[in-house]
């Protein structure tokens, strides 16, 4: 982990509200797992405290031979709009890479991967799918978003596998929910990351074979030190009775750790 | 320069982290050489392990943050087996902070922890927010707090600085209270009662409904009151409320604090202590001060 004034060398908007930043710094040789997360200091080089907090951005992807990593994030509250404005060139203050991503060791050799990505929590699963089917595996991607205005990365995840994009509307792919096509998928792991009403349908259906769940959660310091993200186990015999989502995960088994 | 000497504390410098915003030690001493800090504030300990408030237990605000902790810990007895042996190994004073809901829970807590080598001092936490019962009772009625101060002075071997609550309309007679029942220092001053509401929701966001404010928004208030109580009392105060740079620590200083404590600046860098530090001597060079004891009470000294 370190904090590194790292430089925009790209930054796009891709979806509506959606923004694809690529940076560059010595802070991508240090990622381990796809799913690991930046905490980042909007406007931090002018000391301002408004925002005063960093900002916990999910790794998309990671590439330490060219030492640039993307991240995909939406533009809502003060801060995300803030760094939507960073231009290329920019220093943007970063701390990280911090957390514990997906273990991709989890799907046997020649073996099938289920991915499932809802909204703003698909981008660490481009990495993830770009990291399994780099080992052989097989991946299946289905994608959850409102719209057609807020699909991203349809073609990228095609060109790693078979990739299934469901719209509440129906305005692209098929009309419904991810839970609705899950039975049409063989697979021996599942990983996913989306909004918590998703998760807690997955953790319901998918019991048979091993899960793999994102958490998103308020955060403070990102470290582990502040106590701000913590989330009950289910197991009520652990020895601790809580999980820190930013250091202990942001990934947990599923029904680990309670959804929140 | 930055050597400072209070009641059981012989500080190499006046910056320490604050209670509750550097849990034990562990996180931030994977960043950085713990030794540099003139001392560690750990997280309050209480008797009984506490899990604390549901989440949100964090909202940020203008220039600041509430937060809803609800004093997380796994209780005392856990903290003096499993952390302080830690921060054992480092050449850093220990000040343990002591929480409770009962008189009875912060005397055998602050007893235990009193007996500990690494500790140095108490901080009795007599004012966090976050908490149903006790806490702020003890932090706002002058005579509890004096009672409740020299309860833990009678079974302390170790010095007591008594964190006052800024929620309060006259924060120099508390102090005068607890000085007066034995404290030997005041940490001032703990977080503000606040709220933040939703409005998609049209909720509070914490689930604990209100918070304790801290950060840069807090730092008047914190500059104010200890102008006011260091008049007042004979004892030293740490100062602490929204520090994130040298010219904040000498702001306080001249305010009437005798050291200080970082708190929610280690949220947004995390190298913000060893930062402030370094950059305190240059600081005091070019105001032609030789060393930062002489700072301490010059905003009212002058007047």
């Amino acid at each position: 982990m370190r904090q590194e004034a790292m430089r925009v060398l790209a930054h796009e908007k891709i979806a509506d509200a959606i923004f694809e930043l690529k940076l560059k710094g010595g802070m991508v040789n240090e990622i381990t797992e796809p799913g690991q997360f930046v905490h980042i200091r909007v406007g931090g080089g002018a000391q301002t405290v408004a925002p005063l907090l960093r900002r916990p951005i999910s790794i998309c992807s990671a590439d330490p031979s060219s030492e640039i990593m993307t991240l995909i994030y939406r533009s809502g509250g003060l801060g995300t709009g803030l760094l939507s404005q960073a231009v290329v060139g920019e220093k943007v203050d970063v701390l990280g890479p911090l957390g514990h991503g997906f273990p991709i060791d989890a799907v046997p050799a020649g073996g099938k991967a289920l991915v499932i990505g809802g909204g703003v929590g698909v981008p660490p699963l481009y990495g993830l799918s770009q990291a399994l089917t780099a080992q052989g595996v097989q991946v299946t991607h289905v994608l959850g978003f409102r719209s057609a205005k807020d699909v991203f990365y349809q073609d990228a995840f095609e060109k790693l596998g078979r990739t299934i994009v469901m719209t509440e509307d129906g305005t692209c792919g098929q009309k419904g929910r991810v839970t609705d096509v899950l039975n049409t998928v063989d697979f021996d792991v599942a990983y996913s990351c989306g909004p918590t009403p998703m998760l807690k349908a997955l953790e319901r259906e998918i019991t048979e074979k091993p899960l793999f769940v994102s958490l998103e959660q308020r955060m403070g310091c990102g470290i582990g030190a502040c106590m701000a993200c913590v989330t009950h186990t289910t197991d009520p015999g652990d020895s601790k009775g809580y999980r820190r989502v930013c250091c202990d995960g942001p990934v947990f088994k599923a029904r680990e750790v309670e959804l929140c | 320069m930055l050597n400072v000497h209070l009641p059981g504390l012989d500080l190499k410098n006046p910056v320490m982290p604050a209670s509750g915003c550097f849990a034990f030690g562990k996180e931030y001493g994977n960043l950085y050489d713990l030794n540099v800090l003139g001392a560690v504030i750990i997280k309050a300990a209480t008797l009984e392990s506490r899990y604390g408030n549901p989440t949100p237990r964090v909202a940020e605000t203008p220039a600041g943050m509430l937060n809803a902790i609800g004093l997380q810990n796994p209780g005392v007895d856990k903290i003096i087996s499993q952390e302080l042996p830690r921060l054992a190994e480092y050449d850093v004073p220990v000040i343990a902070n002591i929480a409770g809901s009962e008189m009875s829970d912060y005397v055998q807590t602050a007893e235990k922890m009193s007996k500990q080598p690494v500790v140095k001092a108490l901080e009795l936490n007599i004012s966090c927010p976050n908490v149903k019962h006790g806490g702020i009772t003890f932090g706002t009625v002058p005579e509890i707090a004096a009672e409740l101060t020299s309860k833990v002075k009678a079974v302390s071997e170790k010095p007591v600085y008594v964190k006052l609550s800024p929620n309060v309309t006259d924060i120099v007679a508390m102090a005068k209270a607890v000085e007066a029942a034995g404290a030997d220092g005041l940490s001032m001053i703990n977080t503000l009662l606040g709220m933040r509401i939703d409005l998609k929701s049209q909720k509070p966001v914490l689930s604990n409904l209100t918070g304790g404010l801290s950060g840069p928004a807090i730092k008047p208030v914190a500059i104010r009151m200890i102008y006011e109580v260091s008049q007042k009392v004979s004892i030293p105060i740490i100062g602490m409320g929204g520090i994130q740079n040298a010219d904040d620590v000498i702001e306080y200083f001249l305010a009437g604090a005798s050291a200080v404590a970082v708190g929610t600046a280690n949220f947004v860098d995390p190298f913000v202590c060893p930062k402030i530090i370094k950059e305190l001597p240059e600081k005091l060079n070019g105001m032609g001060i030789s060393d930062i004891n002489e700072l301490v009470g010059r905003s009212w000294k002058h007047a």
